[in-house]
């Protein structure tokens, strides 16, 4: 009945805000805002610590590179609807598979990498088979993974290995220049490497299409012809390829191996991906939403760690809060929906 | 498709002897129970009194009452498993839960003025089941009321919960020197406390559930909880209830392990006791799809867990390689559990179509009680709705 006015400024703006508002990137919105917050705190808070430099934003991807991988590869696994809870046991595993062949075995790096890739990707499509073969829940066949990669650890070996070879210290302390007298690490760029490629394959590839297909609702992708066993079967194998290369780094970042490395490891890469605004329910997020997250995460971590008085087990704390505190924002946005 | 026979497995000409024995193979505790008792019998060959019990200081002593010791805290963490897996939900923080339910009770007796005054066991006591509670309520929360997948929820408890527990323990094993305390996990004239304490929480459990209708208004939760809610279940209450008694179960075994040890550690009391707890669950025939509970199923699946490591124990298998073996486990349980797999098996052993070993397997469904689950559904997340919209509000 009322003639189409035009809408005053004010209004246009309301529209403007309902939109953001109801926009799928609003997660990814809020993660950026709390980022930034949280960064001006922690400057505000150690300014004579030095913390804006440029160098503790680096340092956010060099100590953070293999929760990156991880997460990117949860991120897949949570876009289709899943769940992966084995990624801390394989990226532990890769350690120690790493550290027995170069250290203890002398095998050269170049062919242990491809093959502790080979057995992380193994395993993610044998648990993604079972999974959709078998119709059996994701969440119980890859914690039936988490316990058997952490009991293969410590068949492999029960103690730390340290890696002393001298290829291998040299490509872990290697520092590529940045402008600004600041530096990433090898890990870091390769990260942001597997950050760029999973960003490609998922926005801009069929892959990437069947993989919200079937994380919006897996009926609906059978009927359109999305071939959902492979798609799923993929998604897990992506899963535990970039657990492998998570491991890797996590080797390269610490050297060593060890049965315990990357103990609970599958929160934090979940946590990441949550906290990106990702839906735990799948079919909606983002890549670089995962990538906030981690640098959310990271920057917890620095944050405890410049407190200085604070011990190392408030990051676990903190994550399990920041995770729960978002999962319930998304609660409180998929309600308002 | 149009065979009268009511299960594949049963046909009627054979005579009674044969049909008697299928039956007492269909009965749900018949595996678990055969698992037990040749686990058992591996050991005769290697140990001769195996199953001899003797009396040594005062006290009960043998490999079955090692086995019993052992087992009492995975059985009691099995059974608060067992009631939230019969709501299709999922407990991972356990372990986590029993580390800080053991941690404040250690961190109360050292406090105490006199560690062996049997108040300050008391009082410890309270404050680990306290604990317990309060984990439980927090897990119940984010589950029944905010509709969190149960997974995600308890995951976070699993692995914030250890820092939770290093943060009462500051970081360091606590140690007590506390003969009251000790005798929680400790000896009760000649009988060890924990198969008291366990056996206590069985009977109380089961005549709980199977004496009053909150067993059935469980199972009904887990079958379809909305369909539970219609009717007139208060869902959302059944949830919280069963996640604070698993709780409790779960600080009740970590006060037994840190009394047993008279010691605290943060990070290793109850490491991968979630994954035993399920192990004992799936073992006993209880589904993880929810619907249906078994708890004399689950204490015989903790009994044979705790053999099953007894025994690789006694043969000389390094321990550290039984977390591969019981994962391997809980994935062979489930695969016989999946209706899929069953039917596949059916269909290569009898050389018929997979169709038809399907239909078959559903046609005798009611007679398996083992399978509870959809058999056409979807796996999906557990917890997750099935139905189709991405940005679902469960409960």
């Amino acid at each position: 009945m009322t003639a189409p006015a035009v809408p005053s400024a004010p209004a246009r703006a309301g529209r403007r805000l309902a939109s953001v508002m109801d926009s799928k990137q609003l997660p990814v919105y809020v993660t950026a805002t709390l980022f930034v917050l949280m960064f001006a705190g922690g400057a505000s808070r150690y300014q004579n610590q030095n913390f804006l430099s440029g160098q503790v934003v680096a340092n956010l991807f060099i100590d953070n590179s293999y929760l990156l991988v991880a997460a990117v590869g949860a991120t897949f696994v949570m876009l289709s609807g899943g769940i992966d809870l084995s990624i801390g046991s394989v990226i532990g595993f890769t350690t120690m598979l790493t550290a027995t062949l170069v250290q203890k075995d002398h095998w050269p790096l170049w062919l242990v990498a491809p093959l502790a890739l080979a057995v992380g990707a193994a395993g993610g499509a044998l648990m993604g088979y079972v999974i959709h073969e078998f119709e059996i829940q994701p969440f119980i066949v890859t914690l039936a993974g988490l316990f058997l990669f952490r009991g293969l650890c410590e068949v492999i070996n029960k103690e730390s290995i340290q890696i002393t070879d001298h290829g291998v210290t040299r490509l872990a302390l290697f520092q590529i220049p940045l402008p600004g007298g600041t530096f990433l690490s090898i890990g870091a760029v390769l990260s942001l490497a597997v950050l760029a490629v999973a960003v490609f394959s998922l926005h801009h590839t069929r892959f990437g299409r069947r993989v919200y297909a079937l994380g919006g609702s897996e009926q609906s992708a059978l009927l359109m012809g999305v071939p959902v066993g492979r798609t799923k079967i993929a998604v897990y194998t992506v899963s535990g390829l970039c657990s492998a290369f998570a491991g890797l780094l996590f080797t390269l970042y610490i050297q060593s191996g060890d049965p315990l490395h990357a103990l609970g490891l599958e929160l934090d890469a979940i946590a990441a991906v949550v906290i990106g605004g990702t839906l735990l329910t799948g079919g909606s997020g983002y890549v670089i939403g995962t990538l906030l997250g981690v640098l959310v995460l990271g920057l917890v971590k620095t944050m405890i760690s410049f407190e200085g008085t604070l011990s190392s087990w408030w990051t676990k704390i903190a994550t399990g809060v920041l995770l729960l505190a978002f999962i319930l924002l998304q609660r409180v946005l998929g309600r308002r929906r | 498709m149009n065979s009268p026979s009511p299960s594949p497995s049963a046909p009627s000409r054979r005579p009674w002897s044969r049909e008697s024995l299928f039956k007492a193979a269909s009965h749900r505790l018949f595996w678990p129970a055969v698992m037990l008792v040749a686990l058992m019998l591996v050991n005769l060959p290697s140990t001769p009194g195996y199953f001899s019990v003797g009396m040594r200081h005062g006290h009960l002593y043998g490999s079955l009452i090692n086995i019993l010791i052992f087992t009492s805290p995975h059985i009691l963490v099995g059974v608060g498993l067992t009631l939230v897996i019969a709501t299709a939900g999922i407990d991972l923080s356990v372990g986590a839960v029993a580390a800080i339910a053991g941690t404040a009770a250690c961190w109360w007796v050292v406090r105490a003025p006199d560690q062996n005054a049997a108040a300050t066991a008391l009082a410890a006591a309270g404050i680990g089941l306290a604990a317990g509670l309060a984990c439980g309520l927090w897990n119940g929360f984010f589950v029944a009321r905010m509709g969190i997948q149960p997974i995600v929820a308890t995951l976070t408890l699993m692995v914030a919960g250890r820092g939770v527990a290093q943060l009462i323990g500051n970081g360091q094993i606590i140690t007590v020197n506390s003969s009251s305390y000790a005798l929680i996990g400790g000896w009760w004239g000649p009988l060890p406390s924990g198969i008291l304490i366990a056996a206590a929480v069985v009977a109380a459990t089961i005549l709980l559930t199977r004496r009053t209708a909150l067993g059935l208004l469980i199972e009904s939760v887990g079958g379809n909880a909305e369909a539970a809610r219609l009717a007139g279940v208060r869902a959302r209450r059944i949830k919280l209830i069963v996640y604070v008694f698993c709780g409790l179960c779960a600080a009740i075994a970590g006060l037994m392990l840190s009394s047993n040890t008279s010691s605290a550690d943060a990070n290793n009391s109850g490491l991968w006791y979630e994954l035993d707890g399920i192990l004992a669950v799936v073992l006993g025939g209880t589904s993880l799809s929810g619907g249906r509970f078994h708890l004399g199923g689950t204490v015989l699946g903790a009994l044979v867990i705790g053999t099953l490591n007894n025994t690789l124990f006694a043969l000389g298998v390094p321990a550290q390689s039984n977390l591969v073996f019981e994962g391997a486990v809980v994935i062979i349980v489930c695969l016989l559990q999946s209706p899929v797999f069953r039917a596949r098996f059916v269909a290569w052993r009898r050389r018929i179509p997979v169709g038809v070993a399907a239909a078959r397997a559903a046609s005798a469904e009611p007679r398996a009680p083992r399978v509870t689950g959809d058999p056409s559904g979807p796996a999906d997340v557990p917890g997750a709705p099935a139905a189709p919209t991405t940005t679902e509000v469960s409960g």
